[in-house]
């Protein structure tokens, strides 16, 4: 596919003018471009917004419980208490002996969740982040470059959609010896087609406006171009993706362990629980809420500290 | 921009008007069953379907020489009048009921039958079923393409068929009672070709009115059934791909009757503590043990005290109490509504120490590392890890897959493969209630092959043998000592420890309140979940 | 543009080779045995055998693909292992189905996400803005099933909404459409969100405001036209996948789709069932992505395809 830009499009009420001469060339670099000024530093604008903080804590929390399980955990996340059960073999509601109740073996919630929190950060976070990557340089280059690289890509993105993802997760579960690197695999493979559809029809859009166009012209370098006035506006979608994804990952890594694909149970997962629990969720509603809201909570932290940075980082969104 | 707000308000409560259903759900069904699955109903002929859901719905169909007196074992006459068994026990001569008639008129003869049982013998037909017809003389060579026809299936006449053994099998009259043994008329199997599954003509109480693929299959009454007054019901309604949770919301709305795939087990304590919902269910035992199979030619396995150290670790009582009580802890290999199950056997207790001490004595004080197999759906998993930490607490650590059913089927088909697999989901259920179906398949030495059931990779050559002799006792009378036989044989097998049986289960069948007829055809252990040609509607 | 087309065409039927052709390979490097699950547990090795001759499962990996693209040309996607039905047949059963809860869906995630979107992007920072965004969250964390069962047992069951799961009227689609809708919704909104503060503050807005132009003109004509090319990429994608199969979201609300089908086909390695989903699915996706690519330079003139 050849994407061309079509030229002045200046007929059109409302469009830009159409840039003539070199002094106007300037001019709509000058204000258009996002800049990035350095002082005062970001971080310091982070720490004034109320919402980002919360979102830091929250994080630093997360972190630091997967970090500190073990010393946290008030029982081991894989014993069945015999006494975790009714005599009819229900799970025990939050109070008592189980702050947060027992799953539906007679375990701790409480110290399967602490453990969980483990598998969220390394799925949701590093994973997601995989595919995050690799979906926005796919999706940069096919949509910049056009031509037969932005053909090939495209194309292959659209292979790779069609491809039967729950299949080749099977087939590898009964190949390989399941590992969480297995399960980062898969999602990085399913996740990246969405981001790099979505990041290249904004670069097709981003990539006929005036200032990457006049930007050509002056002969800046593509790295530059690229770097200094592109990225910044995929920066939001990026993050959009960033944020939600790490629920929609935490949920297909539940999955994907239900096909023997990744963490092996006793092992627990925030996804898997809810997994495994969700049609009790009339009778043991306990189950799916406590896990549900560590991954809802999780992944917005990340969505308020994020929508800061960005703000923080770019220059257009400021003081608007 | 507010105006877009309210314009997308508007726009949806209009659509969501526009959609209200119309009014009266439920309606009277008059002489119609409601009845859920949530899988499709696969192919409905004889010689290929062997699901448990369409299993029954075949018998409704079609008939064969033998059935069950309805909610028992007990084994009659059906399309045979009578029946006699050569002295040697390897010749029987049925005698067929006349003037039964096919869906399409025809009269059934003799010739149907050996039609029938050679087109499940022939490999074109792929029928799961050849396996057991293989011991009629002359099988073999007909399977193989080297004989026109199988020469132990004689027509005597119109109405006489003979049907000769190459070894004595007691077993043989519940073999006629299988599906696979039900009579199919030639001329409608040549019309429908591959289709014939879903084109079905039998003999049966129903015959097939509707068929729309993924939502409903609709079965009518056949009015010139041959037993008198049977079936009660004038059509039966599947609907297919019903979420179990789902398909109890609708039976209690009085929208459904019969939840095919059972209570779901979310609600299940619920509904057996509500005493309205509890007078909808009825309760019985099924033919069914589910247990580990110990790969016996896998090290530390090949070692008879390891196995038995195993038998003693599980905590059965606790397993029971995960699945919510609905089955009863086992002891050995036989269901108790087997013949040939043995109430005075105790198997091996759940004592830890001697346990350890077992596995101490065969040289691992500190225990091993293995691999236990389970199927991944609900609630074998949960099963699996309970098998898993009872097994850690005298040190053997067993790592867990659970995988699809096809994947662990295979691995446990394959030597040396999978050394335990907690067998939920996919084993055992008996194919017909001789004590000889927990054999053959599962624990011989003929079964000794890749690719076949015999997980644990089990061969006791002196019980073969007597297990042949068992199955040489064919006549009548001989059926008590046949059975003395069979506790013997079990006992002997559970002293090699092959196995750890955990439980047998339950069956629960809820239907509404309109359904009735005796409580044993909601459970009838031969039709799963239930007898369609004899119950009810009673108001 | 017609040449345009016709290469997309070609590049399509590429892809559909690449797809089917990997497809296939994993299926056969798959450790169970579709033979085995046809000729059940009291089969002998013999009978599996002759079984797998009977599919000819015993050829090589090349010989069966060739035989299967072979067949593939003309028209006959072969018969279920299970139901020993034409696949052709399944496919057709379930495909007005899937294809309406595709359209109902991606009708629902527009009318949910498009709006909230637009919403909190013009109110940005206010309470609305912070509750889209809070909402989007929640709809996208919620697991499926227990969206779909909260649904059928409030709306369906316990008020009488609407049927309780099943296929026939549009009474029936409102609430598996629903269900998808939510979980999309929340997608499509924060997408469009930040879309819409990127593109509000461009030159040609600020110029067409300066113009004296109506606020909602402005947003309209200009922010929200520019706005959507991401969300139109998603509706490209919705379309292959919802095509595809919704697994969950079909088996809760007893919705006769592709989803159910290739699941259980799944299950038992119904090899044919199998590979007709993924032919349908791959041609779903392909067309999806294509109209996407059709509908962007209708939304910003500058994009042209040659």
């Amino acid at each position: 596919m050849n994407v061309r830009p079509a030229g002045g499009a200046s007929g059109r009420a409302g469009a830009p003018p159409a840039v003539t001469s070199p002094s106007d060339v300037v001019r709509t670099l000058r204000a258009a471009a996002p800049r990035v000024r350095v002082p005062p530093s970001p971080w310091s604008r982070v720490r004034r917004n109320r919402a980002a903080l919360f979102g830091i804590g929250v994080i630093t929390v997360v972190t630091a419980v997967a970090v500190l399980a073990p010393w946290l955990a008030p029982y081991d996340p894989a014993q069945q208490f015999t006494d975790g059960l009714t005599a009819e073999g229900r799970p025990l509601p939050p109070g008592g002996r189980f702050w947060l109740g027992t799953d539906l073996l007679g375990r701790d919630l409480l110290s399967r969740l602490i453990y969980g929190a483990r598998i969220t950060l390394l799925i949701g976070v590093a994973a997601n982040g995989a595919a995050l990557a690799i979906g926005a340089l796919l999706g940069t280059a096919a949509g910049y470059f056009r031509g037969w690289v932005g053909t090939a890509f495209m194309r292959f993105t659209d292979m790779m959609m069609a491809f039967p993802a729950l299949i080749l997760a099977i087939a590898l579960a009964a190949i390989l010896r399941p590992s969480l690197w297995i399960v980062a695999l898969v999602i990085a493979m399913v996740n990246w087609v969405w981001i790099a559809r979505v990041i290249y029809s904004q670069v097709l859009s981003i990539g006929q406006r005036e200032f990457i166009e006049a930007a050509r012209a002056l002969g800046v370098p593509t790295r530059r171009i690229l770097a200094r006035h592109l990225f910044p506006h995929l920066l939001p979608t990026l993050l959009v993706w960033g944020t939600l994804g790490i629920s929609t990952t935490v949920m297909f890594e539940a999955a994907l362990s239900f096909l023997g694909v990744g963490v092996r149970p006793p092992t627990p997962s925030w996804g898997g629980t809810i997994n495994e629990s969700q049609s009790y969720f009339l009778e043991a509603p306990w189950l799916v809420g406590f896990p549900g809201a560590a991954i809802l909570l999780t992944s917005l932290s990340f969505n308020l500290v994020g929508d800061a940075l960005r703000d923080a980082l770019d220059p257009q969104m400021r003081g608007r | 921009m507010r105006r877009y707000g309210i314009a997308a308000a508007v726009a949806g409560l209009a659509l969501v008007l526009a959609c209200l259903p119309p009014p009266g759900f439920g309606q009277a069904r008059g002489n119609t069953m409601v009845v859920t699955f949530k899988d499709d109903v696969s192919t409905l002929d004889p010689a290929i379907g062997y699901d448990w859901q369409n299993w029954s719905i075949i018998k409704s169909i079609f008939d064969g020489l033998m059935d069950y007196e309805p909610g028992t074992t007990k084994l009659t006459l059906h399309l045979a009048e009578s029946y006699a068994i050569s002295a040697d026990g390897k010749t029987y001569t049925f005698r067929l009921r006349r003037g039964v008639k096919f869906h399409n008129g025809r009269e059934v003869t003799a010739q149907d039958f050996k039609y029938s049982l050679e087109r499940v013998l022939n490999p074109k037909t792929q029928s799961p079923g050849a396996g057991f017809f293989g011991g009629i003389s002359g099988a073999a060579a007909f399977s193989e393409g080297k004989a026109k026809e199988v020469s132990g299936i004689r027509v005597v006449d119109r109405s006489t068929l003979a049907i000769t053994l190459d070894k004595p099998n007691a077993a043989f009259l519940h073999i006629m009672a299988l599906n696979f043994a039900h009579v199919v008329p030639r001329e409608e199997v040549e019309k429908a070709g591959a289709d014939f599954g879903h084109k079905p003509v039998g003999t049966g109480a129903f015959r097939v009115k509707e068929w729309v693929l993924g939502q409903r299959l609709v079965l009518v009454r056949n009015r010139d059934y041959f037993l008198r007054g049977r079936p009660y019901l004038d059509e039966i309604v599947f609907q297919v791909g019903v979420e179990p949770n789902v398909a109890f919301l609708k039976l209690q709305r009085g929208e459904v009757d019969v939840l095919g795939d059972g209570i779901p087990p979310a609600e299940f304590v619920k509904v057996m503590n509500d005493p309205t919902l509890r007078r909808l269910v009825a309760v019985g035992d099924q033919l069914h043990t589910g247990y580990v199979t110990i790969n016996t030619q896998v090290s530390p396995l090949t070692d008879v005290r390891v196995r038995r150290a195993l038998n003693m670790a599980v905590d059965k009582a606790r397993i029971v109490r995960i699945i919510n009580n609905r089955a009863v802890p086992a002891t050995q290999i036989l269901p108790p509504l087997m013949p040939g199950y043995d109430r005075s056997y105790t198997g091996y207790p759940f004592d830890r120490e001697q346990a350890k001490k077992l596995l101490a004595e065969a040289g691992y004080p500190n225990g091993f590392a293995t691999v236990l197999y389970a199927n991944n759906t609900d609630p074998n998993p949960r099963i699996a890890q309970a098998i898993q930490q009872d097994l850690a607490a005298i040190g053997v650590r067993a790592e867990l897959k659970t995988l699809a059913q096809s994947t662990v089927i295979e691995a446990g088909g394959q030597k040396g493969q999978a050394p335990l697999i907690w067998s939920g989901g996919m084993a055992w259920i008996a194919d017909y209630p001789d004590p000889n179906d927990f054999y053959w398949p599962i624990l011989s030495c003929a079964a000794l092959a890749p690719g076949t059931w015999n997980w644990a990779w089990y061969c006791n050559r002196q019980v073969e043998q007597l297990v042949e002799q068992a199955d040489a006792l064919v006549q009548p009378a001989q059926a008590a000592a046949r059975e003395e036989r069979f506790r013997q044989i079990y006992r002997a097998i559970m002293s090699d420890a092959p196995w750890i049986p955990i439980f047998h289960e339950k069956r629960y069948t809820m239907h509404s309140a309109r359904m009735g007829g005796p409580e044993v055809l909601w459970v009838d252990p031969i039709h799963i979940p239930v007898h369609y040609d004899e119950v009810r509607v009673v108001k | 543009m017609a040449a345009y087309l016709v290469r997309r065409l070609a590049q399509s039927v590429v892809i559909l080779l690449g797809v089917t052709a990997i497809t296939f390979a994993l299926l056969y490097a798959l450790p169970a045995d579709p033979a085995r699950m046809i000729a059940g547990r009291s089969a002998t090795a013999d009978t599996v055998q002759r079984i797998r001759a009977e599919l000819g499962l015993d050829q090589p990996l090349p010989v069966q693909y060739a035989r299967y693209l072979g067949r593939l040309v003309r028209g006959d996607l072969g018969r279920s292992y299970a139901q020993k039905i034409q696949v052709a047949d399944l496919l057709w059963s379930r495909l007005p189905a899937t294809a309406l809860l595709m359209v109902g869906g991606i009708a629902f995630e527009l009318l949910i996400g498009l709006p909230a979107g637009m919403l909190a992007a013009l109110r940005r920072r206010s309470r609305l803005d912070q509750l889209v965004m809070v909402a989007a969250f929640v709809g996208v964390s919620a697991p499926q099933f227990v969206v779909g069962l909260f649904l059928l047992y409030w709306l369906a069951y316990r008020w009488g909404l609407f049927p309780l799961g099943g296929y026939g009227t549009a009474a029936h689609l409102v609430l598996p459409a629903f269900a998808l809708g939510i979980a999309g919704g929340g997608w499509y909104a924060r997408v469009m969100r930040s879309s819409m503060l990127d593109v509000i503050h461009q030159d040609y807005v600020r110029t067409a405001r300066a113009k004296g132009l109506s606020e909602a003109r402005v947003v309209l004509r200009h922010a929200v036209r520019n706005a959507l090319l991401p969300v139109v990429s998603m509706v490209g994608l919705d379309i292959g996948t919802f095509m595809g199969g919704v697994v969950v979201v079909e088996t809760v609300f007893s919705w006769p789709g592709i989803g159910q089908l290739a699941w259980q086909a799944i299950q038992i390695v119904d090899i044919p069932v199998i590979m007709g989903v993924v032919v349908v699915s791959a041609l779903a996706i392909t067309t999806g992505n294509l109209l996407a690519d059709l509908v962007y330079p209708l939304l910003d003139p500058k994009i042209r395809y040659g």
